[in-house]
């Protein structure tokens, strides 16, 4: 049904779930010339959402909805199809109406399968907004909870029955976990990670019968449950299209053929409902797969499903999980368990160790994205390489059909050729342009490492390059360092750089270094990394001294360390300046001063302001509800609390923060990596502001926040920062370059659409824990000290070059002649 | 040169600064040398280079405090000023081919790292 300019044909939608709205999005995107007219019939009581995001509605109240059609799309929602008239081509609704088509889109999903057993009436399911919203009605009050299915969606489940309070329990009739996507070993060791967690386990159990407050199985097990939910597989809903005398699978599903079109050429099925090679699809990629496909058909492509990677991975409850391929081929097998770590890890081979045919992941799935790719391909590298290296392990070994998106199903052939034909030099145009990476965001490194060999090949200069020594960004290194658990810049140059570092790729290692937590930052060869701010814990100024900056936790101090601070300042002849953060700057102190300085401000109470480092620099604030009479809540109180929390954190650059204890925002939060402002109810939040050389406004990040869940989102924004950010990159050019900017960063950090917020949690819990201050860390070892004199071979000696003159009752450095010999 | 080398009494010539070990690795430090400010740096492959202390861009005496590394090959030195980068073996500014800073012959001998006095 080509379009032509002088006609319009109507394209009725039933069902308006995930599938239904990728296909109607991707027929408004294509149809420049408004052939079709689209009405789309969901049941449901509102348009369609983000269905894979279920739980975050429960657990996080996180808003699921997809963008809105644009107003050319009629959406009836709350109303259900009863009959679909193939000879008058019409389909006729629950509410009387009846609609003429000219191509009908059936997109009805499926219903969860429960099992017969007695008493599964009382049960609930988990698919829809409603089935939540009753499930935590049920649940209110209530202590136990049974989840039937250990499969995916029944995991989830069961996280999200716990997170409501409820003593739960996992029951699965196969003999272990998610045992349509792993092995026994990969079961067996996520079993262990999910009964950490407190959750009961029973698989290779039979279901007997629900009873008013208990599941019995067979056996004569009982398992209290005042809340049943059946998470055990799904079912097409075809009764419509039986009906219509359309075929249908034996075991279920709307037969269609490579094109999604049924044995009527004016119907179409898509999604869970559709049978497509012989097979029901209950993952969201290969759905939007079929939307696409039809969405092509309709403007006269020839696009064909050609079947799907079925490849996944998931967190699940912290656990990184992830299968490929056909993990149950009869092949070979690399598999690699370490109890400690709680990770497996296994590769299934061809026979003649050639082929990558599939493999399993649980408790670290950071080979995934590489390993997918590799499927069906020949090894590019050693199995043990395989599994335990980085994108760059894969180079070159991608064809064109190789999937590097399932989530989208966008081959490596159609993102090289998107570069090609669309002249595209970075990395959100081709996301843009070919929806890779727009998913789950795991393939994002393959991406960008095919459009960087794509650039070099057409002899367009790229560099992701950090420096000459090192080929990965900032956020690569990161990683290497973190999942490789590398300590030390010579082991990182070993691993993965060349040369001997200078002063870009050295400070950028020490950072990162410090921002997992391993060890003082003077320590060994870690010194010699920093640049001479970080080395000597001071800011060094134009004359070669250095200024001092003692931590002023919210800009509150007594007076008796105002007196200290004026003491030392005055005994050591020190220019003293009151900073734009609400501390004190004293100026002009020598390397040898350093030390004695410091042992007076330690002493008297005083911590590292860190003014010399790439971290936390101050949480201003104003003087909040305890004293002001316009004051809402005690931003003084905050504004200490989270400087000491964050206090000490290495970034890949500076970080200020203020918090305002009311709208009239004195503090300035919205000039601020993260700022806070006080209202009636709570906090809000705002991230990514940014005053110096590029002003911007900081975003509205969440509103009315209670101290705990503002506190937790501060920790995930910082540590997401920290891990992905490139090097001097501040937050907000940072949020600049996230793809879906702002409600991107909101997924991440409340929906946790990546499934990394534990691990962003854990690392902040870890910071928190271990934060030592750096200067009486130093003070106390004679080792560190060492370095700080003038001159080597005259320790007492200060340095003769360093001169100052008065000015307004101060001292100021008199700046030598600049010499060029 | 050469006659002075010969004149001149061997222990006047080159002097004792400091230990070997006193010079972390891949870093440097500072020494007194007749009154002239001289950057000692131990690089990775062991050997001691000798720079003049001052930093021609900025006018402070800070190059011992710059970090170690290397550009092509070559061992250098950042300024911790303004980041220009040092040939530590010759003295040239690698950003900026105009400008060189002077460099001290300096050796190990037993434990002890001398520089000569010019």
């Amino acid at each position: 049904m080509p379009p032509t300019p002088t006609k319009t044909g109507h394209l009725v939608v039933i069902g308006h779930g995930p599938a239904a709205h990728r296909l109607i999005e991707a027929v408004r995107e294509r149809d420049t010339e408004d052939y079709w007219q689209i009405t789309v019939v969901g049941e449901e009581p509102r348009p369609a959402y983000d269905r894979v995001a279920l739980t975050s509605y429960l657990t996080d109240g996180a808003d699921l909805g997809y963008p809105a059609h644009d107003d050319a799309v009629r959406v009836r929602t709350g109303e259900r199809v009863t009959a679909i008239d193939r000879a008058g081509r019409t389909v006729t609704t629950d509410a009387g109406e009846t609609l003429g088509y000219d191509t009908l889109v059936l997109a009805t999903g499926s219903v969860p399968f429960v099992p017969p057993v007695p008493g599964a009436g009382t049960a609930f399911v988990y698919r829809t907004i409603d089935d939540l919203d009753a499930l935590r009605a049920r649940a209110a009050g209530r202590a136990s909870g049974v989840v039937v299915g250990g499969g995916l969606l029944g995991l989830e489940a069961a996280r999200a029955l716990q997170g409501l309070g409820l003593e739960t329990h996992i029951v699965e009739m196969a003999p272990w976990l998610m045992a349509r996507q792993l092995d026994e070993g990969g079961g067996a060791m996520l079993r262990r990670h999910i009964e950490a967690l407190g959750l009961r386990v029973h698989t290779g159990v039979m279901l007997d019968r629900i009873e008013a407050d208990a599941v019995r199985l067979a056996g004569d097990t009982v398992l209290p449950a005042d809340v049943v939910v059946f998470s055990a597989g799904i079912r097409p809903r075809d009764e419509l299209a039986r009906a219509a005398g359309l075929e249908v699978g034996e075991r279920g599903g709307v037969v269609v053929d490579d094109a999604c079109r049924t044995g009527d050429p004016r119907i179409y099925a898509i999604g869970e409902c559709a049978l497509v090679g012989g097979q029901v699809y209950g993952l969201v990629g290969p759905c939007l797969s079929m939307a696409e496909v039809v969405a092509d058909a309709l403007f006269g492509g020839a696009a064909r499903f050609a079947g799907a990677d079925t490849s996944t991975q998931l967190k699940l409850m912290g656990v990184d999980v992830a299968s490929f391929g056909d993990p149950s081929a009869d092949a070979l097998n690399v598999s690699y368990t370490d109890p400690v770590a709680g990770t497996y890890k296994r590769l299934v081979v061809s026979d003649d160790a050639g082929t990558l045919l599939g493999g399993v992941l649980v408790g670290d799935a950071s080979a995934y994205p590489t390993l997918r790719a590799c499927v069906g391909a020949s090894l590019p590298a050693a199995p043990d390489r395989l599994l335990f290296g980085g994108t760059e392990a894969v180079a070159g070994a991608m064809t064109e059909e190789t999937m590097v998106c399932s989530c989208n199903g966008v081959s490596a052939g159609t993102i090289r050729s998107a570069i090609a034909d669309g002249g595209l030099t970075d990395l959100p145009a081709v996301k843009a342009c070919t929806r890779a990476g727009t998913g789950c965001g795991s393939c994002v490194p393959l991406v960008k490492r095919i459009l960087d060999e794509e650039l070099t090949s057409a002899g367009i200069p790229v560099s992701r390059a950090l420096c000459e020594h090192f080929d990965h960004t900032r956020a690569e290194l990161f990683d290497i360092v973190r999942v490789r658990g590398i300590t030390t810049f010579s082991g990182l140059i070993a691993e993965c750089g060349r040369g001997r570092g200078c002063d870009i790729c050295k400070p950028v290692v020490a950072s990162i270094l410090a921002s997992l937590g391993t060890g003082h930052i003077l320590d060994g060869e870690r010194a010699g990394l920093q640049d001479t701010n970080d080395q000597f814990l001071a800011n060094m100024q134009k004359n070669g001294t250095y200024s001092v900056v003692p931590r002023v936790p919210g800009g509150e101090i007594t007076p008796e360390k105002l007196i200290v601070i004026g003491e030392v300042a005055r005994d050591f002849g020190l220019y003293t300046k009151i900073t734009g953060g609400q501390r004190i700057d004293m100026f002009g102190a020598r390397v040898e001063q350093l030390p004695q300085i410091w042992k007076r401000l330690t002493e008297a109470g005083f911590e590292s302001g860190h003014a010399y480092g790439k971290a936390l620099r101050t949480v201003k604030s104003c003087v909040g509800s305890t004293w002001c009479r316009y004051g809402v809540q005690d931003s003084v109180g905050l504004a200490i609390r989270l400087e000491l929390r964050y206090r000490g954190l290495r970034a890949p650059h500076k970080i200020k923060s203020a918090v305002s204890g009311c709208a009239r925002e004195c503090a300035e939060a919205q000039s601020k990596d993260f700022g806070v402002i006080a209202t009636e109810k709570g906090w809000n939040l705002y991230v990514a502001g940014n005053g110096g050389m590029r002003p911007r406004h900081a975003d509205l990040f969440a509103t009315d926040l209670d101290t705990d869940t503002l506190i937790r989102y501060i920790d995930r924004f910082l540590m997401f920062y920290i891990r992905t950010a490139d090097r001097l990159q501040r937050t907000a050019s940072w949020l600049e370059s996230l793809d879906g900017g702002i409600e991107y960063l909101r997924d991440v950090i409340v929906a946790d659409r990546l499934g990394i917020c534990d691990s962003l949690d854990a690392a902040m819990a870890r910071h928190v824990e271990d934060y030592t201050d750096e200067w009486r860390a130093t003070l106390d070892d004679p080792e560190r000290l060492r370095r700080f004199v003038s001159f080597v071979n005259a320790p007492g000696t200060p340095d003769p070059s360093i001169v100052f003159e008065p000015e307004r009752d101060q001292i100021k450095p008199v700046i030598p002649e600049v010499v060029f010999p | 040169m050469t006659e002075v080398l010969e004149l001149a009494p061997v222990s006047a010539y080159w002097q004792g600064v400091c230990d070997y070990d006193d010079l972390p690795p891949e870093d440097g430090v500072c020494a007194l040398v007749g009154g002239e400010q001289v950057a000692l740096f131990r690089t990775h492959d062991g050997r001691v280079h000798a720079l003049s202390n001052l930093d021609p861009f900025s006018g402070a005496y800070v190059l011992a405090r710059g970090i170690v590394g290397s550009r092509g090959g070559v061992p250098t030195v950042a300024s911790p000023m303004y980041k220009q980068v040092f040939d530590l073996t010759t003295g040239r500014c690698l950003d900026d081919p105009a400008v060189r800073v002077p460099v001290y012959r300096v050796r190990v001998s037993g434990t002890r790292v001398e520089v000569a006095r010019t």
